[in-house]
Formats: structure tokens, C-alpha cells, sequence
């Protein structure tokens, strides 16, 4: 099993860990409810290094980007970041990701350079996938083994941060990043991005620095109640925010139409992966639909569960769910058929010999000050 | 973790406490941190006579739901009443206790000899080691 430059840190501070994506990851510190409550009303931080990176560098990086990905990234100005995917022959999705547009100080005349963030579980599928797109003068770089990924995330982030880096971290917009110095460590790329709704920070830099890096966050955020966050509570914070998990929501086989992902979808832009297939859905109509629901009962909906109408029909299945810790009730996501994706539909849950009595609801299920 | 001396255990990481012809049913201290934080029981089989192997309840946690099967043969005659939804409502004793306040249900045991079948703590800390 893989390691990050953490492992031996989160056992010796007694972290449950699993197996994640190949590397053997902490799933939870204390519980996974205060944990969870704790990035909400203060601040966490996740190591999430298993993640991968790519660089793409050269006079045509863009075109591979564009061509690779469902989103616009001739929209991104130097120190912009943007969500989107990489969507396969047939319609599905490879893996959803983040495009950073990078500083051009390193490159020659006329490149541009370009970081991909992809989920660890995909870094090979998504490095052959994109190389083998790669017809373009553009460079492709692995860094992903090098590169430690931290998540400072909650509303105390940026106070937490602000004293170690001279980077005005209010001041710095959702999906922007900057790089400089921070903890005494050059080279970092701070971004306004995370994976919670919680509002805060993610921070890329080099692996050697992780222990170092780590140590000077926890002293910084000792007063605002910092505390070491697990893989399990990143899970139910994310879906609280209704965002996608690939694997769960979205695969290879759904269309970011059908997941709701219709604003990374630019359909304007020239041709990408799949556009012609997207086109066409887009004129026909898609004939299911990934759905927020709560249930009304106690139990918890979980990934593979059928749905159900009032009559026993089968209308989708359930993609992820959880106990959601900050509205104390079971909430989940769905693929339903179109005609019932609407907000206030009554949808049933089938659990072995049960039917749950659901209803869709609009998503984010969590609001911030409700 | 703990696994005491006075009771059975399962397979299923039960584990049974034997009063005459009465058992208290909970999960093991492997379990409870296995499933991590507990949000809720479902026991719908109180005055039921369940075979052992099947399925009387089930818990959920936040990442995951589990099954509860039954250790031995016997009627449900209690579930606690801590847990239950309509009173207690306070799954996570079985977190903070599980072989003491976070007993799950009182069985009154049909066929005694089945007794034999379940494991004693040495072998169940063996399964679970």
C-alpha cells in the first residue's frame, strides 16, 4: 500500500486508517460527527497528498486542455482555477478535476502551463487518457508522487493561515490561487478552493516540506481549535454540498448532463471529448437526472439502493448517503428518471424489506447560517 | 480493546451474556469501532422467536449500515429502551459502552445447546487479532 508523507504521523496520533485509492489513508481521529462539526465552525485540515497532478507546458497547452476537458479553460486568466471533466468516447466522465492556469515565469516565450488535480484513484487512467490526446506541442509532467496536497478548511482558515504567509488570504477570491512563501517554505501554491462548502484553503507543495508544513499549521490554528480531519468527514461534508463523488455519483457511464454538471459542459467551445454526444442530449433531453432527497425515516440511504415510485417502480438508484452530522437527519444522492427530478417528489427507497419515504429536495442540503 | 471474560461472542462480532435461560445480545467493542459513530438501531422483532444466523435489527452509522443477527435461537423479549427511537434515542451508548449500557436486546434462548456453538474470549480475540 502507498503512503503520503503523513501516514506515520496520523497513526502515531491514532487515526483509523483504510485503504483509500492505494494509499493507506485516516479515515476518522475522533468520530467522524465532530469532526465534520468542527470544519464548519472552525477549522480542519485533511491530508489529501494521494491526490494527483499533473503539468501540462507548452505552446499548445491549451489546446490539449480544451480538447481533454468538458470546461472552458480559454477562460482563465493567470491565477484562476476551474472545475471540470474529462469526458470519455461514449458520453461518460474519466474523472472530474480542477484546471489551476499557472504563472508563466518558468516558461518560454509563448507557452502557457496549466496543473491538473485529479482524484488518486483515476492518476493512471487520467495520465494514459490525456497522453494519449497529447497530438499537441505540449509537455505532460507526473508530479503527483512529489507533491503534498493539505486542505485548510472552515471558517477560521484564513485567520489561522494569514500569520504565516505575507499573501492576503481574505483578500483572495473563491477559485483563485496564489504562489509564495508560507511557513518558511517557498514554492507554495495556495488555493481558495475545497471540497467542503466550509470556505478555507488548499495547499500544494513540495513533500519534503510536509512535516514542517503540518506542525507550523496546527501551532498557527491551536486558538481557533484546529484539528486533524479524516477521509470520512470530507465525505460528509462534500455531500451536504450536494457535490459529486467519482465512483459514487459519477462514472464512467453518466454524462455530467444527467450529473447536474451542465455549467462545466460549454457546448460553445470548439470540440472537445464527447461533444457531439452532449449536443444531442442537450436537443433530446436526458432521460435521468442525479437528485438530492431526503429520507423521512431514521434509516440511512447507502450507494446501490434502489428507487423507487409509489407504486413499486423502479425510477434510479441511490449514488451516495449518509447521516448528514449538521442537519441531524439521513440524506442522499440519486439518478431518477426525468419526469420525476422534481423538488418536492415523494420517491421511495427500497432497503431489503423496507421502502424509506423519501423526498427530492434542493441542493446544497446544507446552507450556511440556516 | 476489551473483550470480557463472562460472555460469548460471535462470528458476527455479537456478543451474548448468559442469565439462565435469558441472554443480553449487544456488539463488541471491534465493532463498535469498526462501524464508528452509531446514529441509529432498528429493532422490529420484539415478541418475535428469530433463528440464530438470521436477522433481528440494524444498526446504522454514519459511513455504513449493519445487519445484527441473532446469536442464538430465542424469542426477543426487550430491546433497550436507552437505544430505541421512541425513548432513549441514544444509539451512541453503544459506542461508549457497548458491553454494559449498549446492550442491544434480551432474548429469551429457545435451545440452549446452541450455546456451545459460540466463542470464548480467547478464540474471539484470536478472529479479530
Amino acid at each position: 500500500m502507498k503512503t503520503t508523507a503523513l501516514t506515520s504521523k496520523h497513526i502515531e496520533l491514532g487515526a483509523r486508517m483504510a485503504a483509500f485509492a492505494g494509499y493507506n489513508m485516516p479515515i476518522s481521529y475522533t468520530n467522524i460527527q465532530e469532526e465534520h462539526k468542527t470544519v464548519r465552525e472552525n477549522v480542519g485540515v485533511f491530508d489529501v497528498s494521494h491526490m494527483g497532478e499533473f503539468i501540462v507546458k507548452g505552446k499548445q497547452a491549451l489546446e490539449l486542455v480544451q480538447k481533454v476537458t468538458s470546461n472552458d479553460a480559454s477562460k482563465l486568466k493567470i491565477g484562476d482555477v476551474q472545475y471540470s471533466c474529462f469526458p470519455n468516447a461514449t458520453g461518460g466522465i474519466i474523472d472530474d478535476l480542477l484546471v489551476y492556469r499557472l504563472p508563466e515565469d518558468k516558461c518560454a516565450k509563448g507557452e502557457q502551463a496549466y496543473m491538473l488535480v485529479v482524484n488518486a484513484s483515476n492518476i493512471k487512467k487520467d495520465w494514459q487518457w490525456i497522453g494519449q490526446h497529447n497530438t499537441f506541442e505540449t509537455h505532460l509532467i507526473n508530479i503527483s508522487d512529489n507533491t503534498g496536497l493539505l486542505a485548510v478548511q472552515g471558517p477560521k482558515a484564513a485567520a489561522t493561515l494569514q500569520s504565516l504567509t505575507d499573501i492576503d488570504l481574505h483578500a483572495m477570491k473563491y477559485y483563485t490561487f496564489q504562489k509564495g512563501t508560507f511557513a518558511g517554505v517557498d514554492n507554495v501554491l495556495i488555493s481558495a478552493t475545497g471540497y467542503t462548502g466550509a470556505g478555507g484553503f488548499e495547499l500544494y507543495f513540495d513533500n519534503k516540506d510536509m512535516l514542517q508544513m503540518w506542525e507550523a499549521i496546527f501551532k498557527a490554528g491551536a486558538d481557533y481549535g484546529i484539528k486533524p480531519i479524516g477521509l470520512g468527514a470530507r465525505d460528509t461534508l462534500r455531500l451536504e454540498m450536494g457535490y459529486c463523488l467519482y465512483g459514487n455519483d459519477i462514472d464512467d457511464t453518466t454524462s455530467p448532463l444527467e450529473a447536474g454538471l451542465g455549467w462545466i459542459t460549454k457546448l460553445q467551445k470548439d470540440d472537445f471529448n464527447s461533444k457531439s454526444i452532449f449536443k444531442q442530449q442537450k436537443k433530446q433531453g436526458i432521460k435521468k437526472k442525479l437528485v438530492g432527497f431526503e429520507v423521512l425515516e431514521r434509516r440511512v440511504p447507502r450507494h446501490g439502493y434502489l428507487i423507487e415510485d409509489i407504486d413499486g417502480n423502479e425510477i434510479g438508484q441511490v449514488t451516495s448517503g449518509t447521516q448528514s452530522p449538521s442537519l441531524d437527519k439521513p440524506i442522499g444522492l440519486g439518478y431518477v428518471s426525468k419526469e420525476l427530478a422534481k423538488i418536492d417528489q415523494e420517491i421511495f427507497i427500497a432497503v431489503r424489506n423496507k421502502k424509506l419515504k423519501a423526498k427530492i429536495v434542493k441542493l446544497p442540503f446544507y446552507k450556511k447560517h440556516t | 480493546m476489551e473483550f470480557p471474560d463472562n460472555l460469548k461472542y460471535t462470528k458476527e462480532h455479537e456478543w451474548v451474556r448468559i442469565e439462565g435461560n435469558e441472554a443480553y445480545v449487544g456488539i463488541t467493542d471491534f465493532a463498535q469501532q469498526e462501524l464508528g459513530d452509531l446514529v441509529y438501531v432498528e429493532v422490529e422483532t420484539v415478541g418475535e422467536v428469530v433463528e440464530k444466523d438470521e436477522v433481528f435489527g440494524t444498526v446504522e452509522a454514519v459511513k455504513t449500515t449493519s445487519e445484527l443477527f441473532m446469536p442464538l435461537s430465542g424469542k426477543i423479549i426487550e430491546f433497550n429502551p436507552e437505544l430505541d427511537e421512541s425513548e432513549g434515542d441514544n444509539p451512541s451508548l453503544i459506542n461508549s459502552s457497548p458491553y454494559d449500557e449498549g446492550w442491544i436486546i434480551k432474548i429469551e434462548i429457545s435451545k440452549l445447546n446452541e450455546i456451545e456453538s459460540l466463542l470464548d474470549r480467547e478464540a474471539y480475540a484470536a478472529l479479530v487479532d
